[in-house]
């Protein structure tokens, strides 16, 4: 039945495509979700009060965040052609998007990884501090664990708007769905490839949005 | 001396200018005491007591807790001093992401101590707050009386020499912050610990402290024995706080109301210190003046260092028998206090 209402559907390629989206992103969500971990501490550390507390380094990470943060996707792939090029030697396949990819959405899970750590009680913290923890030990024992359903959220988030963004690299070369239902379908004029591309991308952003949702609530103990 | 604050003063910087938080402190501490500063929000007694374990910096002069001098120590000194002077607080301050039994081996890890060691330690403690049953509950399936006790039990962990508690019952129902209370006392008791708490409620103080300062901007301004300071207050702030406890807003109003009623004799306020109030004085009185009394109200209250009580009593009779009768209660250890001729 399926074939008879997606005729022009290559299962084989379907899969292949499916594939290397699911390889994107799951690649990207994981450096995305380690980096924006970092600079999202670097941002809360250093902010005024805290334990860090810089100004001039608060300052420089909170501009680069915004830039990166503000500039289109399909912009960004092509301004980073040149840095894609010597990394990977080709700006053709997957993994010649994961800069891009990473790129462009670690800023942006930086900032929630900032909004749930200054949501963590102040008073928490300094408890902490008043037991003799280390810098570290806090950041271990106390900023990620407290925020952790916020953390995971907010990747869950972030991990949605990359299975996205994965589309659009697709299109300038890096494979997956969103290459197959441009190249496959919109191109060749093949409505139903255009189709099951979709549907197998919501899929997947139904899949992972439903794992974020499971995840959040058996951690969140508030 | 278990702490020695000398000459303390806190300068804070902000937008609108130097804000003097605390100015001109000097406080000796004994080990095994309870120490109580009263004061209402913005005395700096916060301050303060965030100075004794280096969580605030004095701007000048000296702090020194279990020989540490906190004020002049940084890095891993400052931290192995913290977790001899450990500290509870008004609004718990529990990881919720962490059970009962994780909070209160948190400062273990902390010190790092093994886990065999952690675990052993936190059934300890856990017997000694009486949270049996409680160990595997997160916080937030707690009530405001539980969470403090795992505050007590996770600040008792590293076995520290001084117990900061800052307005720790502050946020509990009356009933939930005797038991909270007694629970210190009993420590202090069983484990020697010297004590160091903040409070606005003169309850707190009368219930559990030895001493007691009274700090009003800034400054201590009052400090003594808290039986002392019950029994003759000397600030007009003291006063106002000791009445918290001795004469509770409906005394004040039935006292106005008896005014009116009587208008011969006298009313007048007995205050008893310590042994004084277990002597049969009315009995004296009656006996051997010939007035009637009549009492209008009265309250002892229990303090560490004895009783203390009020009594509220009505004289009448011939003006000369109660000249007699009151000249009588000024040669016994009792206060007097003629509150009206009616």
């Amino acid at each position: 039945m399926l074939n008879q209402w997606f005729p022009n559907v290559r299962w084989d390629k379907m899969w292949e495509a499916t594939n290397e989206t699911l390889y994107m992103t799951g690649i990207s969500t994981l450096a995305t979700f380690i980096l924006g971990i970092i600079l999202g501490l670097l941002l809360f550390l250093t902010a005024k009060g805290n334990l860090w507390q810089n100004y001039a380094i608060n300052k420089v990470i909170s501009a680069i965040v915004n830039i990166f943060r503000s500039i289109p996707f399909i912009i960004l792939i092509v301004l980073l052609i040149p840095f894609t090029k010597l990394i990977f030697g080709t700006m053709i396949g997957e993994n010649a998007a994961l800069p891009a990819l990473i790129i462009g959405s670690a800023p942006f899970y930086a900032r929630m990884v900032e909004i749930g750590l200054r949501e963590i009680d102040k008073g928490v913290i300094e408890a902490a501090r008043s037991m003799g923890a280390k810098t570290s030990t806090i950041i271990w024992k106390v900023l990620i664990p407290e925020s952790l359903p916020a953390l995971v959220s907010g990747i869950t988030v972030t991990a949605i708007s990359l299975v996205s963004f994965t589309a659009m690299a697709g299109v300038i070369g890096a494979g997956g769905l969103g290459n197959l239902a441009y190249l496959e379908g919109f191109q060749r004029g093949r409505f139903d490839v255009t189709l099951m591309a979709t549907i197998m991308v919501l899929i997947i952003v139904f899949i992972i949005q439903f794992i974020g949702d499971i995840i959040t609530n058996k951690i969140d103990k508030r | 001396m278990m702490i020695s604050i000398k000459n303390v003063k806190k300068i804070f910087s902000t937008k609108q200018g130097k804000v003097t938080a605390v100015t001109d402190v000097n406080l000796e501490i004994q080990e095994g005491e309870i120490f109580g500063v009263i004061g209402y929000s913005g005395a700096g007694k916060s301050t303060l007591i965030r100075m004794l374990n280096g969580l605030e910096l004095p701007t000048e002069g000296s702090v020194t807790v279990a020989e540490n001098q906190v004020s002049h120590i940084k890095g891993t000194k400052l931290r192995k001093a913290r977790q001899e002077i450990s500290m509870i607080f008004q609004h718990f301050n529990l990881l919720w992401s962490r059970t009962v039994r994780e909070n209160i081996a948190f400062p273990l890890e902390i010190a790092g101590v093994p886990k065999q060691k952690r675990m052993q330690r936190v059934d300890e403690l856990i017997q000694l707050v009486g949270l049996q049953g409680r160990e595997d509950s997160y916080p937030s399936q707690l009530s405001g009386g539980q969470k403090q006790r795992v505050g007590i039990a996770r600040a008792l962990a590293n076995n520290p020499k001084v117990l900061l508690c800052d307005e720790a019952t502050s946020a509990l129902d009356p009933q939930t912050t005797d038991q909270i209370l007694e629970l210190l006392v009993d420590i202090n008791k069983r484990l020697g610990l010297t004590i160091v708490l903040i409070t606005h409620e003169m309850h707190v103080i009368r219930k559990i402290c030895h001493r007691v300062a009274v700090m009003e901007a800034g400054k201590i301004v009052e400090m003594g024995s808290v039986l002392e300071v019950f029994k003759n207050p000397q600030q007009p702030i003291t006063k106002r706080f000791v009445q918290q406890v001795t004469e509770p807003e409906e005394t004040k109003e039935t006292i106005e109301h008896l005014l009116t009623e009587y208008h011969s004799g006298r009313v007048v306020q007995l205050t008893f210190i310590g042994e004084g109030a277990e002597k049969p004085l009315i009995t004296d009185l009656i006996r051997n003046f010939d007035i009637t009394i009549n009492i209008l109200q009265g309250k002892i209250s229990q303090t560490q260092n004895g009783a203390y009580g009020t009594l509220f009593i009505h004289l009448d009779g011939d003006e000369s028998e109660i000249i007699k009768a009151i000249d009588f209660i000024n040669t016994k250890q009792v206060g007097l206090e003629v509150i009206s001729n009616a």
